[in-house]
């Protein structure tokens, strides 16, 4: 059949382009014409050509905050996706419950980041917080202030408590658009709770699932303020991840060329790993 | 328009503007010749025309990150390298 062709849809994207371009476009180029030059302030720049990136690469400061946040970003999926996907297939789907369920859920969305950090800084306090306190009284050796391993616990526990809601929120639209007739073919059938779970629930929440781990790979890639917030990257470097080195650089150095060059390194890396995953879990929806 | 803020320089004017080159170009070469349906090449899995442009244009970055971080800041190389591999995503993948 010939297809009809119409371009006026093209004017219906304008607003977003012009949109796009004012938000991320021309704040991009500006950074990429940074990153090629030095400045002291004054809108002087003096032309540097790829030594930033050169530093970049050979910086181990730069390598240590991708490592950390590169574990940092599988240990939030490793928890957020699973825990997310169970705490969804045990809320109710009819009832009074529901409500309660969804408000319950959405409310750590409700908070700004700022105010998490806030909360879960006074929390963990050894002195004042419930957590810390309590964790002290039990005998516990906890101390997020000092130790390394305790501040990572306590802003992976944080970054759960935050954003798992997110990933159930998605998952729990995926599994009540299933229609009952599914359930009911499973049941005739004999199927296992696992069997209704691995060959009906989980192929249903597929896409949705594919919408959660980017969200949520992209975010915890690009977290910064809860630990900046809860721990300022300390102990030490502990808990300093690629953003709050970013600031550092940028902001308290006042190293723009070297922060531009870092900036596009880190925008790659995320671009790329997106990709990665947004294809393999497109095709693999596609191969099915 | 003061645009002195954004510090403009010739090198990366050009490289904008042969980014933007090649987009109006794919729209060009769609328009001219329609032929960017998926398809599925070495990958194996599918590509349409754009998604061809834009592992070129994100393998390039990488293969000139890659230069500067293992071998120097001599890029003439690593552009060399980029133009074939975009050649041969445009050709296999």
């Amino acid at each position: 059949m010939e297809k009809t062709w119409n371009n006026k849809a093209w004017f219906m994207v304008l607003p977003v382009l012009v949109l796009v371009a004012f938000s991320a476009v021309i704040p991009l180029m500006t950074v990429v014409n940074y990153s090629v030059q030095d400045t002291f302030g004054g809108n002087q720049f003096f032309w540097a050509g790829a030594e930033w990136f050169e530093e970049m690469l050979h910086s181990d400061r730069f390598w240590a905050a991708m490592g950390r946040n590169l574990i940092f970003s599988a240990i939030i999926l490793a928890i957020q996706i699973p825990l997310g996907i169970f705490i969804a297939l045990n809320m109710p789907r009819k009832g009074w419950g529901v409500p309660v369920c969804l408000v319950l859920m959405a409310l750590p969305l409700l908070i700004p980041w700022n105010v998490v950090g806030t909360i879960w800084q006074v929390f963990g306090r050894i002195d004042i917080g419930l957590l810390g306190y309590t964790l002290h009284a039990l005998g516990f050796d906890y101390n997020y202030v000092n130790d390394p391993f305790d501040a990572w616990v306590t802003v992976i526990v944080m970054d759960v408590w935050h954003w798992t809601s997110l990933v159930v929120l998605l998952c729990y639209a995926g599994l009540v658009s299933i229609p009952d007739a599914f359930y009911q073919a499973a049941k005739i059938d004999g199927a296992s709770r696992w069997a209704v779970f691995r060959y009906i629930q989980l192929p249903k929440m597929q896409r949705v699932l594919l919408i959660a781990v980017l969200l949520r790979f992209m975010d915890s890639f690009m977290i910064y303020t809860e630990p900046f917030v809860v721990t300022g990257g300390g102990p030490g470097n502990s808990t300093t991840f690629l953003s709050i080195d970013l600031v550092k650089m940028a902001v308290g150095q006042f190293d723009l060329g070297p922060a531009a060059a870092m900036s596009i390194i880190y925008f790659l890396i995320v671009l790329l790993l997106s990709w990665v995953f947004y294809t393999v879990m497109t095709n693999y929806d596609v191969e099915k | 328009m003061d645009l002195s803020w954004m510090a403009w320089t010739l090198p990366t004017a050009a490289f904008f503007i042969t980014i933007f080159l090649m987009l109006v170009g794919m729209g060009v070469w769609e328009y001219f010749s329609p032929g960017g349906n998926p398809r599925v090449g070495i990958l194996r899995f599918e590509t349409t025309r754009g998604d061809r442009l834009f592992v070129s244009l994100l393998g390039s970055a990488f293969i000139h990150l890659a230069w500067l971080g293992l071998i120097g800041p001599n890029l003439w190389w690593a552009l060399a390298l980029a133009v074939v591999y975009a050649i041969g995503v445009f050709r296999f993948v």
